[in-house]
């Protein structure tokens, strides 16, 4: 009984393992490259739904938190130790957390291990999320959508300006991060046909997260809170720390998307960082539906496919803000009103309206 | 023991207005308790700065004989006194059940990490948090309705079912901000009955309320503000027929 | 630093800074009427910027100037117009987003009628060389123009809400909009003018600055934020705060370029952004029950 709510999780792993060997089998495998890419992006737009659609607060500052994680994957493994390595390089090598690799002129590069630089991305995010979200998520309406813009804003001002963040170049040079045994997240295209499914599981593993959080005590608070403050508090809900709580877990989600993301396309850039990449993870949430997870992921895969493959050509930004519009005044419950059972949200509400 | 709220020397200024003025009361355990005054009196932010809505000025608020003066209101309701809204606040897009469910809140502890991992031990509690809405919902007679979009019920049904989430908290002391406002004679009369048997279930009640006839009918004990000072105290019958409470206040209706 | 250097940073960031108070009462029209914060009002500057830079090619500048301002101004009016009619039930959340859109809208438009190239408009007057000295310090007429027009500007607005019949209509809508609707003021065309007058004075902005800090077709969202943050600092919706807090943050800025690198101008403006938000969301002149009750 309890296992029927993942049903859709082994439906969507399904699904994964058709689109592989469709592709594969005609000879079109270099799609899954680009789907790959859009699931991490899609899961940057799951996250930002539960705190938008679910718990009612915007954030135009996501992509923040994605360059966040994205560029502390980066730095840590690009830095190379083996140049006069310090104490603490000596003690990370002792416990077998430093890897090497070879550069394309034949140099050794000594670095950090990714699982620690991981660790390192969420305790960053983390930290910035406490000391930007503690503060902002108390803001309402339009100040918190400035203040999060703004955020964002400080995010890619600074990758952009810093010379030890590559400035307008960012990195290139990123090396693949080794899962475990043969499984690494790595953009060649020998790893292309695992990577889309490491991509499809994490996907699939924030899918499932989400949707049991909608679904619990925790769930039914964040609705309450988008629904009535006052009326949430009255029954006892810390609202300041239920909404700090989906920030922070939106922001370690995107985070995380960007630190896999930046392993596999081997680099980021400040372009990662933009404000126009805020506006899209909110674009494909608000055409998602909103409080719509499964609707947020297939439009996030879609569109940033379909961005990705250049389908919109020198209008990739316009076609975003087209869709913010058109959702607004044709569609504001989301253009998935109606999805068939396994998708369908729970309560049939659509916490969007208000 | 002590009484189960206790007010003392309450005050509150809205800029120059003098709101409230050095009010004491006591609200004991098994009462149905009504604070009643004329528009203006001072009921709402008495009632407001009780609830953890409005911060006092001065004085103090026990319950149980703790202070909670000045506490949020979140922790207020944590500690078992439950409100409900002068124009009811369910949360429209959210079913009937969902909103009772959600009055349940204190009453169990899954936070995020339950939330997002969903262990074994939050599947049970989940479950009595259903079982117990549910049995809720029953009680006043809104089990049919569970499934129903809150924002659609008629005005009756919706104060029925703020009732309903605000008594799934199994509250202590529950406070009723005006709850026969805009309910018709016979809807009236049903809320009489539902509020005495909500005493039965050992609920104590604080109820500020313009319908003198309820009042009347169900208080067992009274408090007349006015001007934000307290004028008299007393049971029904003796503050029915006391001159002063009369002129200032009934003097209207029944002088 | 010496004395004559502090001036000339000083006039600098007084220049911008006239700038920023201007897209403010941009800001502040709009949310006056609406309740709205238009998330596209730095679009409007680079707008008709671009289009005075347009026309100039064809009529001589004051012409060039007018027609942009006009322009942009049809254009602001249609927006709004359509905006409260197309969007069903409006709550703030759907309202961002529309305007967000639109910003992204107006941008790719610019981009796509003209181009990503870096443009400027002539000085109205004189010429890079033609300086006034000003206790040591250069002050270029341009500079002057600016100045000149963000105060024509203020005091235009302030006697046109003092003393007309509509601009007291406007100011009834923002007191209540209902109120104003049952007294017999067409809301919903005070809103039409609103974004008509907040984009016509967005543009003339855009045409004044251009000559001093030239015009490319992404320069509307930092001038959105900080047009905001000066909004907000000088408590939303009054506008002669605005000035001061324009020209406050104007100069900030300029001396900041002391302390940070240039990649940071921008991310010190939305410091201070944060940090008012955060500690004095009601502004610096602005008492914190009337925030209170405008926030929603």
């Amino acid at each position: 009984m309890e296992g029927r709510r993942y049903i859709p999780i082994v439906l969507l792993l399904l699904a994964a393992v058709g689109v592989q060997l469709t592709l594969s089998a005609c000879d079109a495998a270099y799609y899954l490259t680009q789907l790959t890419m859009s699931l991490y992006y899609a899961i940057v737009a799951v996250g930002l739904s539960l705190l938008m659609g679910y718990a009612g607060q915007v954030s135009l500052g996501h992509a923040g938190f994605f360059a966040i994680g994205g560029y502390t994957a980066a730095v840590l493994a690009t830095r190379n130790l083996a140049v006069e390595p310090g104490a603490m390089a000596r003690a990370l090598g002792a416990m077998g957390l430093l890897l090497q690799r070879e550069d394309l002129y034949g140099q050794t590069i000594v670095y950090l291990s990714p699982w620690v630089s991981l660790a390192a991305a969420i305790l960053l995010t983390s930290a910035v999320a406490c000391v930007i979200g503690v503060p902002v998520i108390r803001l309402k309406g339009h100040y918190l959508a400035m203040a999060t813009l703004g955020f964002g804003l400080i995010v890619y001002y600074t990758v952009l300006g810093a010379p030890g963040l590559g400035e307008a170049d960012g990195f290139s040079d990123v090396p693949g991060f080794r899962l475990a045994g043969p499984l690494e997240v790595n953009g060649r295209s020998a790893f292309r046909v695992q990577n889309f499914y490491i991509a499809c599981v994490l996907a699939a593993g924030v899918m499932a997260l989400g949707g049991n959080l909608v679904r619990s005590r925790m769930g039914r608070a964040l609705r309450a809170v988008h629904e009535g403050e006052e009326a949430a508090q009255s029954l006892g809900i810390h609202v300041a720390r239920a909404k700090f709580g989906v920030f922070l877990l939106s922001a370690l989600i995107a985070a995380v998307a960007g630190f896999f993301l930046t392993h596999y396309n081997g680099g980021i850039g400040p372009s990662e960082a933009t404000a126009l990449k805020s506006v899209r993870y909110l674009a494909i949430v608000a055409v998602g539906g909103m409080a719509n997870l499964w609707g947020t992921l297939i439009m996030g895969v879609g569109l940033n496919f379909l961005s990705l493959r250049g389908a919109f050509g020198s209008f990739d930004d316009a076609v975003f803000g087209v869709i913010l519009i058109a959702v607004m005044v044709l569609a504001p419950e989301g253009v998935f009103r109606r999805l068939p059972w396994p998708f369908r949200r729970k309560g049939g509400d659509d916490a969007a309206a208000a | 023991m002590p009484p189960l709220l206790e007010v003392r020397g309450l005050n509150r200024r809205f800029g120059g207005l003098h709101a409230v003025r050095d009010l004491e009361f006591d609200v004991e355990e098994g009462r149905i308790q009504a604070l009643i005054g004329p528009n203006g009196a001072g009921k709402s932010t008495v009632f407001n700065m009780i609830a953890g809505a409005l911060s006092p000025d001065g004085g103090d608020i026990l319950y149980r004989g703790a202070r909670i003066t000045g506490r949020a209101a979140h922790a207020v309701a944590a500690m078992g006194i439950a409100r409900t809204f002068q124009t009811t606040r369910l949360f429209p897009q959210m079913t009937v059940l969902e909103n009772v469910q959600v009055g349940r809140h204190i009453r169990s502890s899954a936070g995020f990490l339950a939330g997002l991992f969903h262990p074994p031990w939050s599947w049970r509690e989940e479950r009595e948090i259903r079982r117990s809405a549910m049995e809720t919902l029953e009680k006043l007679g809104l089990a049919a309705l569970a499934g129903t979009t809150a924002g659609t019920l008629s005005f009756g049904q919706q104060r029925l079912a703020e009732f309903a989430r605000a008594l799934a908290m199994e509250p202590n002391l529950l406070l009723l901000d005006e709850p026969a406002a805009g309910l018709n004679m016979h809807e009236t009369a049903a809320l009489a009955t539902l509020l005495t048997r909500i005493r039965e279930w050992g609920i104590t009640i604080l109820i500020v309320e313009h319908d003198m006839s309820l009042v009347m009918d169900i208080s067992d004990h009274i408090v007349v503000l006015n001007q934000g000072a307290k004028l008299r105290e007393g049971r029904p019958a003796e503050i029915q027929r006391d001159p002063e409470v009369i002129r200032i206040y009934l003097g209207d209706d029944h002088a | 630093m010496s004395a004559e250097q502090a001036l000339q940073y000083c006039l600098a960031g007084v220049t911008v800074g006239s700038i920023y108070a201007i897209v403010a009462i941009g800001f502040n029209i709009i949310y006056n009427t609406t309740g709205i914060i238009n998330f596209a009002q730095g679009e409007f500057v680079v707008l008709g910027a671009m289009t005075a830079i347009s026309l100039h090619t064809v009529t001589p500048l004051p012409l060039a100037v007018a027609g942009a301002v006009a322009i942009t101004a049809a254009a602001g009016g249609l927006i709004g117009a359509g905006l409260t009619r197309a969007v069903k039930r409006p709550t703030v959340l759907r309202l961002i987003i529309v305007t967000i859109g639109l910003s992204i809208v107006l941008r790719a438009a610019v981009l796509h009628i003209w181009d990503e190239k870096v443009r400027a408009l002539p000085f109205f007057t004189g010429t890079e060389v033609s300086s006034v000295g000003f206790f040591g310090a250069r002050i270029t007429p341009q500079a002057l123009w600016v100045l000149g027009i963000c105060a024509v500007t203020v005091a235009g607005l302030t006697l046109f809400f003092r003393h007309t019949l509509t601009g007291r209509a406007m100011r009834a809508c923002a007191a209540n909009r209902t109120a104003a609707g049952l007294c017999g003021i067409p809301v919903g065309r005070m809103v039409t003018l609103s974004f008509t007058l907040s984009a016509a004075i967005g543009a003339l902005a855009g045409c004044a600055i251009s000559p001093v800090t030239q015009t490319q077709y992404d320069m509307g969202a930092p001038l959105a934020i900080k047009g905001f943050t000066v909004a907000i600092l000088g408590g939303m919706g009054n506008s002669l705060a605005a000035v001061a807090a324009g020209l406050l943050l104007g100069v900030l800025e300029s001396f900041s370029i002391c302390i940070f690198p240039l990649a940071y101008q921008h991310a010190v403006s939305i410091a201070v952004l944060l940090a008012v938000l955060v500690f004095r969301p009601s502004g610096l002149f602005g008492s914190r029950d009337v925030s209170a009750l405008k926030e929603h």
